[in-house]
């Protein structure tokens, strides 16, 4: 039942490098990371991959498969074209450490520049909440993030323009979203947004949302609600108008 | 000679996932100045992957729940060899530690009065299991992450540790290397946590993620700590068995929880045919029961799907090795069914079991809300582990501490789902607050110069040998194959005996791993490194697992098929001898207190 395949893997450090070509049989119901772990066992024990559960569910093994942002262990074979070589690139919008391993570690320093969850006070006297299933499930949606980073690696603001210093970027405003709706948190994020997160510079082209594992709705149900708020804030006429009065 | 980049913390916690978190968020909180050690990128640890919830005698599905019954559960599912003061510690505070992740921002799913849902499981008497859909672990590691970078702890993304550091007996720190460029680091600390999970690794069918290489077990045995209970691994019931490329990946008790039932390649609806007899009073005898039970009639008992992993895991097994198994060579598991029996049930399953729908439906092809899945045994879980006061979770050497899976105790001879996640939860908190009390007076330790080199001296070597030497992976994959033939879930003496030789010939081989290229994230040496781990793990369940005589939870000997009173009353210990060998011995429990052994009793 073995094919034969050909994988063209990137392979280099932050200094540079170029695609390898590696032939190998494959079989029925593989997964990418299947392949490159075979690679590893057989021909390249010293191919660098990042990878964890092989489940899905830890967002480890981002990578570009045949140019699209992807998880290895949720890409199965027989959705790729094998008379070609199966092209495998790091992530293009982070620094590459090697081979298919990119540095991420941004994504983990900006998170710590949103503030932090700020519950009410408990609804009960035994110090617990109450809330309604329909209100927690709006947020959950968001919680479902993997934190993969593949919607980081496509936003062009990321990685066309490399605004790491000024914005977020889409998993973050998802973080942000989840914080912001959850319905026992009483923080306000929504200046942070505008004036330190620059929200504004994304225009909507919903990239992030097409490539998401977890099929979040990125653009509509967690930026554009969080731009909503941002306009509301500062650019409602009405408003301004009071307080020039 | 090799350089270290250094640091120094009062408490330094090793693992990152739900325990490693707990118990860095509750040092932190005491005031101790805490590092995070973590093989993966913070919030990637396996807890990840726990999906049907936590147990905690919340009491809000079924007002007749309370700690007294999650205790009496959790020991009748460990066979009574647990560590009772931990299973009493565990179902006390389970609730408030569920509770106090509300108040960090974790959404659990919601009864209609507003209150945190729970769901049924097998061996909890009543819905306990707190949880999000199928991904609670999730919920719950986000959460203790996100809380956790606002505390002040420095966190060490994508580092392995190679070995503990001891003065004068007591801890010292550890030193190990980061993945990223191959560097060495040593962090100095007054108490170290261990929180580095399982093993599942040392298997070929598992659950577990790459990490689970017995790493915290591995560096407490070398340090002089004591192992316990390490024959009970546990086979999850239900994992994937097609493709063979996800073989193993699991498939949540929740199925069965909603619903799900077993059946072979007749149609036969199996687990009825054996009930083990400590449970046959809680057990519903006919399909309408169980299916009442899962649908929250609080008259009803629990369907026999919902019996304890071991024993579901078992009657799979048979139902295979009969010949009425699945085409893969598993069994299926039915939650299509339920069609017959509520309208709307596609959307039913699509909300309850997401992950699962989305899992068979991307990697298998297959619609769950339609057809039933091919399930067989997975290795899944450690009993087992580092043995530790019950109170403070400090282990033998001062100053060393270990909580969640890599710590033995509270489980004892098999594990009720739902569980771990409440046990990293209850003990986390605990190691991170004793551990803290513990650095507390203590003045820093010193550090042996001479053991750190030696440890980075070590871990080069596999470079000297270059790609002529042993290949790690071919090492790992043929350990991987004869624990899972010759110690998996049915054993024997002659090939357990025959697995120490081979585990005795591979870790000869592992000597002489040679690995090619540099030290920049090179997977095949980190491979290397995690061998030894791996091979001593999987030597000290073996050695434990031949000792027990008898079948007893997770452990089902074929040579010895019965429950032994006498075997009852010990715990098996693993320790290292003065001249590095496997010390073994038989340890007699604790006697339980009066108090215990009447809810124990009252809930028979």
């Amino acid at each position: 039942m073995a094919t034969q395949t050909t994988f063209r893997i990137w392979r280099g450090d932050a200094a540079g490098g170029q695609f390898q070509d590696f032939a190998t049989p494959v079989d029925e119901g593989m997964v990418v990371l299947d392949v490159v772990h075979r690679i590893q066992a057989q021909q390249a024990p010293d191919l660098a991959v990042r990878w964890n559960c092989k489940a899905g569910k830890c967002g480890s093994c981002s990578a570009e498969i045949n140019g699209m942002p992807k998880l290895m262990c949720m890409t199965r074979l027989s959705n790729l074209n094998l008379e070609m070589p199966v092209i495998l690139e790091p992530m293009h919008a982070f620094p590459v450490i090697r081979d298919l391993v990119t540095d991420v570690s941004w994504n983990f320093r900006a998170k710590k520049t949103i503030r932090k969850f700020k519950p009410r006070s408990p609804d009960a006297p035994d110090g617990t909440w109450r809330m309604q299933q329909a209100d927690v499930e709006r947020v959950q949606e968001f919680r479902k993030c993997i934190e993969c980073f593949l919607c980081q690696d496509v936003c062009h603001v990321l990685r066309e323009h490399q605004k790491f210093d000024e914005f977020i970027g889409p998993r973050l405003l998802v973080y942000a979203a989840a914080l912001e709706m959850h319905p026992l948190d009483t923080e306000d994020r929504v200046s942070d947004l505008r004036r330190k997160h620059h929200i504004g510079y994304c225009n909507i082209t919903t990239c992030c949302r097409q490539v998401c594992p977890e099929s979040i709705t990125i653009t509509e149900n967690a930026i554009i609600p969080l731009k909503e708020r941002v306009v509301d804030k500062f650019f409602d006429p009405l408003k301004q108008l009071f307080h020039i009065i | 000679m090799p350089e270290f980049e250094r640091f120094s913390y009062d408490v330094l916690v090793i693992g990152a996932g739900g325990a490693g978190l707990r118990a860095a968020i509750e040092a932190a909180a005491a005031g101790a100045k805490v590092g995070v050690v973590t093989k993966s990128l913070l919030g990637k640890a396996h807890t990840v992957m726990a999906e049907g919830g936590v147990a905690a005698a919340l009491a809000n599905v079924d007002d007749r729940d309370n700690w007294r019954v999650h205790f009496a559960d959790t020991m009748r599912g460990g066979q009574y060899l647990n560590n009772w003061r931990m299973a009493e510690l565990h179902a006390k505070e389970a609730p408030e530690c569920v509770h106090e992740l509300e108040a960090w921002g974790a959404l659990f799913d919601r009864t209609s009065d507003g209150r945190i849902l729970q769901r049924n499981f097998g061996g909890h008497r009543y819905p306990r299991l707190a949880h999000v859909g199928d991904r609670t672990g999730l919920e719950m590691i986000r959460t203790l992450q996100d809380h956790g970078i606002h505390t002040g702890m420095q966190v060490h993304m994508e580092c392995t540790v190679l070995s503990l550091l001891l003065d004068s007996g007591r801890i010292a720190g550890a030193c190990g290397y980061d993945r990223e460029k191959g560097l060495f680091h040593l962090w100095q600390a007054k108490a170290v946590v261990l929180a580095t999970g399982g093993i599942g690794r040392a298997f070929k069918i598992t659950s577990n993620s790459w990490e689970y290489t017995g790493d915290g077990l591995a560096l407490a045995y070398r340090a002089g700590a004591e192992l316990k209970d390490m024959e009970f691994v546990q086979f999850h019931p239900t994992g994937m068995v097609w493709p063979i490329s996800v073989r193993g990946i699991l498939v949540t008790e929740g199925v069965r929880g909603e619903g799900g039932i077993l059946r072979n390649n007749q149609g036969r609806r199996f687990m009825f045919d054996e009930i083990p007899e400590l449970y046959k009073d809680q057990t519903a005898d006919n399909a309408d029961e169980g299916w009442r039970y899962t649908q929250g009639d609080k008259n009803a008992r629990r369907p026999p799907e919902l019996l304890t992993r071991d024993h579901v895991a078992r009657c799979i097994n048979r139902e295979v090795k009969a010949g009425r198994g699945s085409p893969h060579g598993g069994v299926f598991l039915d939650i299509a069914w339920i069609r017959e029996r509520m309208p709307k049930s596609e959307e039913h399953i699509k909300r309850k079991l997401p992950s699962m729908y989305h899992q068979f439906k991307q990697l298998a092809d297959l619609d769950i809300t339609k057809e039933p899945m091919e399930v067989g045994p997975t290795t899944h879980y450690m009993m087992g582990g580092i043995n530790v006061d019950g109170d403070s979770q400090m282990s033998t050497i001062p100053g060393l501490f270990a909580a969640g899976e890599a710590a033995a105790g509270l489980h004892g001879a098999n594990r009720l789902g739902g569980n771990s996640l409440s046990d990293l939860l209850v003990f986390g908190r605990r190691a991170g607050r004793y551990a803290a009390e513990y650095a507390k007076p203590v003045t820093l330790p010193a550090i042996d110069e001479g053991q750190l080199q030696e440890a980075a001296r070590d871990a080069l070597e596999p470079f000297d040998r270059g790609p002529a030497g042993e290949n790690p992976y071919q090492i790992q994959y043929e350990l991987q194959d004869s624990m899972q033939d010759l110690v998996g879930i049915v054993r024997q003496e002659s090939e357990m005996q025959q697995a120490l030789e081979i585990i005795g010939k591979l870790s000869e081989r592992a000597r002489q791993a040679g690995v090619a290229g540099h030290r920049q994230y090179n997977n095949g040496w980190h491979t290397a490194m995690d061998l030894a781990n791996l091979l001593l793990v999987s030597e000290a369940i073996t050695r434990a697992a031949l000792l027990r005589k008898e079948s007893r939870g997770a452990q089902f000997r074929e040579d010895f098929p019965n429950k032994d009173a006498e075997w009852g009353k010990y715990n098996i210990v693993v320790k290292r001898g003065a001249d590095g060998e496997m010390l073994i011995e038989k340890r007699p429990l604790q006697p339980l207190p009066n108090e215990l052994k009447a809810v124990i009793e009252e809930m028979k």
